[in-house]
């Protein structure tokens, strides 16, 4: 068991002859990921490392029944990539893509909304469910399969905590990259309530940095009865108001989307705040059942 | 990206939006002008701060040789912190009302809010402090924007006059379109002045453009001006790099935002101040690493850098090449920590072997070694 993607995925790469699409497509095949088929305009009947190549998700949804795509199409189209796909019937779409104007996203969340679709981004590392399936562009050789859920707004942040996990002898269940945009399909709360229904996932690890106030939410969520313990960590601490910290989404702005904030809802909900990524898996490994 | 006031009210204007009768000046005699062609003026600082007032940047001024001498009192001197080379003088408005109107991306939602107060006048935060019950937020559905009936429900419920909603109506309407037009994250009208003839105008403007959206906004990338930007941000833009310039004296490098802002945290807690934010992003090569680097010692207060990689798409071998190309033709006289895990972090810490470079096994004794060192 697992959430989002396991052994029933069936992967088309939206973008797949790009420099990007090309190469992580590859590296999810040779994970062991069922990579069904690729998708780039005008390049249908092709083929990319033995993956088929169509014209439209459509089509590759058609001859492959893919459920689940990702995409690694440039920021000025991704959007429209994440309508195909959403159009297309597909139970999940997850955006790779970092810089698509925040409108665009907008719409297309109100449209994979409408149609029941998943989306998982944009702007994230992907979702990896470990001995099952890889979608998504993390280092596959850092993970362990075992029962810690990872959901995180960062990338190299989560490979940092699944690096340190492994090295405790911990391993994951699945690990869920939400993206660092301002507006992202899938937040903080869904994630848990995935994790919350996974037999799997004995407990959850949450990546959370400054700006909005999705990490606020998830803690309500939690405070009002969660029955898996779950460890958090809060990036940018140190950093100054007003200022954009890389991440589109990670800016303080005003009052609003301040570590303090975050830090004292979790410890309203009665969530452990560790302070370096060390602190969070040695807790996670201290509340997980059946070990001490 | 930020528009100046004077920007953003052009732009109003070219969307029919009212705003008051007024022109740019850059010295006090173009200010004196002006104001000879408008009578009673108001002389406004053009300037990203907010509590603009309060700072002493607007003013009031009865006679143009007033206007001039307020104008010479901003012109070239720092408001905050900020230079003001600009001002822009207004008619000033015979003010009834000051309402609060707005429409942002709000995160929550997901979708585009509208936000209305009837306390306009002073900064939302404050309205959010002091009247949070005068703040009305309605998330509008993207496929159909905003409705008529919509917008009445968000003027009565912020209790504004019933003779202007008409005329604030077609704002609201207009404030949504010419954020769709010019792919806005934030259009505020503070205050949006209804005057005593019933006439509603757009007394202030603040216009925040996404910079994810600039590839398709050309004309609003004419607006941009690079000298506002803090130098060495500009450089590094110019090149590419993700570079935010902080007060501190240790240079941090990494790849990945998370990452880095994690690396700023640590070396906080430590007790050293951070100089600076700077992901390299994924799959980064020698050279841009190199420009890193250099990027990091335009700032003279650095005293160490230090690198925290975790390899994914980024091999550790491949900084680790960029790192010595910028030790061996760049005169570095701070010492460098390295931290490296991930793909390729053994080839990289080979490559380093022998070297001045220190080496660091995790994060945390990466950012204690720094300290320390740059201390020195």
């Amino acid at each position: 068991m697992s959430v989002l993607v396991g052994r029933d995925t069936r992967v088309v790469v939206q973008g797949i002859t790009g420099r990007e699409g090309a190469f992580h497509a590859g590296q999810m095949v040779e994970y062991g990921t069922p990579v069904v088929a690729g998708v780039t305009p005008g390049r249908g009947g092709s083929n990319m490392t033995g993956v088929p190549v169509f014209d439209s998700v459509q089509q590759a949804v058609d001859e492959t029944h893919a459920n689940t795509s990702i995409i690694f199409v440039p920021p000025a189209f991704a959007a429209d990539a994440i309508l195909e796909g959403a159009a297309a019937g597909l139970d999940l779409v997850i955006c790779i893509t970092e810089g698509i104007p925040t409108l665009d996203v907008v719409r297309a969340v109100r449209f994979a909304q409408e149609r029941g679709v998943r989306l998982i981004g944009p702007n994230c590392p992907g979702v990896m469910t470990p001995g099952a399936a890889k979608v998504g562009i993390m280092p596959a050789n850092i993970f362990r399969e075992g029962d810690v859920g990872v959901v995180s707004r960062s990338g190299t942040l989560t490979y940092e905590v699944v690096n340190v996990l492994s090295e405790a002898g911990l391993g994951v269940s699945t690990c869920v990259g939400i993206g660092g945009d301002p507006v992202i399909g899938t937040t903080f709360t869904d994630v848990l309530k995935l994790f919350r229904d996974d037999p799997a996932t004995h407990a959850v690890i949450l990546i959370g940095e400054i700006g909005g106030s999705d990490e606020e939410m998830a803690a309500d969520l939690i405070a009002q009865g969660y029955p898996k313990p779950v460890v958090a960590f809060i990036s940018g601490r140190s950093a100054p108001p007003g200022k954009r910290m890389g991440h589109a989404g990670a800016i303080i702005s005003g009052n609003t989307g301040t570590p303090q904030s975050k830090v004292k809802a979790f410890g309203k909900a009665g969530v452990y705040v560790g302070e370096t990524l060390d602190e969070v898996v040695k807790h996670v490994g201290l509340l997980l059942p059946g070990r001490t | 990206m930020k528009l100046y006031e004077f920007q953003a009210k052009q732009l109003f204007a070219s969307k029919g939006i009212p705003v008051p009768r007024g022109e740019v000046a850059s010295s006090p005699e173009e200010a004196r002008a002006v104001a000879q062609r408008l009578g009673r003026c108001v002389v406004k600082a053009q300037v990203h701060i907010g509590g603009r007032g309060k700072a002493g940047g607007i003013k009031l001024a009865n006679s143009p040789d007033e206007a001039r001498d307020y104008a010479r009192g901003m012109l070239g001197t720092p408001l905050r912190g900020l230079m003001v080379k600009r001002v822009l003088v207004e008619e000033a408005l015979d003010i009834d009302k000051e309402y609060y109107l707005s429409a942002t991306i709000d995160r929550t939602s997901k979708r585009v809010v509208l936000i209305a107060s009837s306390k306009g006048g002073m900064d939302i935060e404050e309205i959010a402090d002091t009247e949070p019950d005068s703040i009305i937020k309605h998330p509008m559905d993207p496929a159909y924007g905003p409705m008529d009936f919509e917008i009445r429900d968000v003027m009565a419920r912020a209790g504004f006059d019933p003779k202007a909603t008409r005329a604030i109506g077609t704002i609201a309407r207009q404030v949504y379109q010419v954020m769709l037009d010019s792919d806005a994250s934030l259009v505020e009208v503070n205050p949006l002045v209804v005057t005593g003839a019933g006439a509603v105008i757009a007394a202030d403007a603040k216009f925040d453009v996404d910079d994810n959206a600039l590839f398709r906004q050309q004309a609003l990338a004419a607006f941009r001006e690079e000298s506002e930007e803090d130098p060495i941000e500009a450089e590094a833009h110019r090149r590419g790099a993700t570079y935010v310039r902080l007060d501190g004296d240790i240079g941090i490098i990494g790849n990945g935002a998370g990452l880095v802002m994690t690396t700023l945290d640590l070396v906080t807690r430590a007790g050293g101040r951070p100089a600076n934010f700077l992901d390299i992003g994924g799959g980064a090569q020698a050279d841009s690493v190199r420009a890193a680097i250099e990027i990091v010692l335009l700032d003279p207060k650095v005293k160490g850098i230090l690198f925290n990689i975790f390899g994914g798409i980024t091999r550790g071998d491949e900084v680790a090449k960029g790192i010595l190309a910028g030790t061996q033709s760049l005169d570095i006289k701070v010492p460098i920590v390295v931290r490296m895990a991930g793909t390729n972090a053994e080839e990289g810490r080979k490559l380093l072997e022998g070297t001045n470079l220190v080496p660091a096994a995790g994060p945390i004794e990466a950012a204690e070694k720094i300290i320390e060192l740059a201390r020195r």
